[in-house]
């Protein structure tokens, strides 16, 4: 596992996401509640690139007719037929054991302790005094 | 009476409102069928005379309708057949009058016409209760009277009525019928609200008869797209006459649908085919399936539970020839569930009687 510097969070916005080529593969990095996410840009259904998802809520109900909404926002609901998962992990609703997204592991750091590596940033200049999303693939 | 194979749906026959019922209706529709002159009810969907109502054998030789006579109903599905019990499903027009009181008064006769004449005269005989879903608050009263008397063992609708039978206004029927434990049969017939396929009227009675499959489907996703299993897990449904081999594609059809269109009906948390084999039985006659012993290996195999399925003849009507009600190639495992364990456990009410 190597770590990849793939964006400022600036670069992100909320809602928003980057997609990214890591080792030749295609990662999209989603920035929802503040938090970011970093899946396999491609739904395991039939491949539809999942940058083009919806970011929706977790949707449950506990009587027909009762909508309960949690997580705005962290759900993706892909653009092809609508299969959802779970950002945080890639899970799917419907068989969260058996289909999933592939995930990995993100976190975000300051310039000046990504100085110190080690870490892959074949594209960028680091710079101190920004914050950068790490990809760990 | 040894419970060796019961018979979950055969029909008797109303000879006719102004003579079988009239002794049973309220005064007032005493009156009116006999100065209306109401008679000929029979549902379109099974006219008497039709070959597929009543088998030639099965048919009375002073030509009455097939399965009206006691004696011959008797001679024919524990005799011949080899039941040891069975239910009475009527099909009869008072399940499709637009007037909801004419029906709410010609069901309540139906029933205690056939307590009366029927189930008191054989103790191995059940019913399901006519209702007259017309108008819900009209079933639930028929139901509540009906409730106390448990040769009663399930309701009785058709496949194609005014809405789909998920509707929020049928969940009070739904409800009692999950407390006293009657299972919600749904049998093929119509009360011609609209065109028996969904794409219009055809022209055959052979497409009628045919597409009454989509109708089944459509009352299936109905049912668990509006939740009614999550609000009432116990109810169980039958589908009677529907056929049987259009399951498995229905089955995994509704669950890959269900995957990408579920954000519409959150209350759905399973599969639709899960929810299918924990809710839904299915009566064996007519079996439609290939005949070699592979494809209906494969047939239940894809359908997944040996629980689903019930032992039917449908007498009178013609659905076979000869005296083996049992469809062939079935694995015997099958055979011995579907004929006592599967419908012990949906009709709870069968181990109550004697």
């Amino acid at each position: 596992m190597a770590r990849h510097i793939v964006a400022t969070t600036s670069e992100i916005p909320p809602g928003g996401n980057k997609v990214v080529d890591i080792a030749g593969r295609d990662i999209v990095v989603f920035h929802v509640n503040g938090e970011f996410f970093a899946l396999l840009n491609r739904c395991p259904h039939e491949g539809a690139p999942l940058e083009k998802a919806a970011c929706v809520a977790r949707l449950t109900s506990p009587e027909p007719g009762v909508y309960e909404r949690s997580r705005v926002g962290e759900m993706l609901r892909c653009p092809w037929h609508g299969w959802e998962f779970d950002m945080r992990n890639g899970q799917s609703w419907f068989d969260p054991n058996r289909v999933k997204i592939r995930s990995y592991p993100v976190a975000v750091e300051r310039g000046d302790e990504l100085q110190k590596g080690p870490y892959v940033a074949e594209t960028f200049a680091v710079h101190v005094e920004d914050s950068y999303v790490i990809v760990e693939v | 009476m040894a419970v060796t194979r019961i018979d979950c749906d055969i029909h008797p026959a109303v000879g006719g409102t102004r003579t079988t019922l009239l002794p049973y209706l309220s005064d007032h529709w005493k009156e009116q069928v006999a100065s209306r002159a109401i008679d000929g009810l029979d549902l379109t969907s099974y006219p008497p005379s039709m070959p597929l109502s009543g088998r030639a054998d099965w048919r009375p030789s002073n030509g009455t309708k097939p399965g009206s006579d006691l004696a011959m109903v008797q001679k024919g599905a524990f005799e011949q057949l080899g039941a040891s019990h069975a239910i009475l499903n009527v099909l009869y027009g008072a399940q499709a009058v637009f007037d909801a009181y004419m029906a709410a008064d010609f069901c309540k006769a139906i029933n205690d016409w056939i307590a009366a004449e029927w189930l008191s005269r054989d103790p191995r005989l059940r019913a399901s209760i006519v209702v007259p879903m017309q108008d819900p608050d009209l079933a639930i009263e028929e139901i509540e009277r009906r409730a106390g008397d448990v040769r009663f063992v399930s309701i009785l609708v058709l496949a194609q009525g005014e809405t789909l039978l998920g509707r929020r206004h049928f969940w009070p029927v739904y409800r009692l019928a999950e407390k006293y434990k009657l299972p919600l049969a749904i049998h093929a017939g119509t009360q011609y609200r609209q065109a028996p396929s969904s794409a219009g009227w055809p022209s055959h009675r052979y497409e009628y008869y045919f597409v009454e499959a989509q109708a089944f489907q459509a009352q299936i996703l109905s049912l668990i797209y509006e939740g009614v299993f999550g609000k009432f897990p116990d109810l169980k449904v039958v589908l009677m006459e529907s056929g049987v081999s259009w399951l498995p594609a229905f089955m995994w059809r509704a669950n890959k649908t269900w995957r990408g269109v579920r954000v519409e009906v959150p209350w759905v948390e399973r599969e639709p085919a899960a929810i299918i084999r924990d809710n839904f039985r299915v009566t064996m006659q007519p079996f439609d399936a290939p005949a070699d012993t592979k494809s209906v290996e494969e047939i239940i195999d894809q359908i997944g539970s040996e629980e689903m399925f019930l032992f039917a003849s449908d007498y009178p009507h013609w659905q076979f020839d000869g005296d083996d009600p049992i469809p062939p190639n079935l694995p015997k495992s099958i055979i011995d569930k579907m004929c006592v364990d599967n419908p012990l456990e949906t009709f709870p009410r069968l181990s109550l009687a004697n």
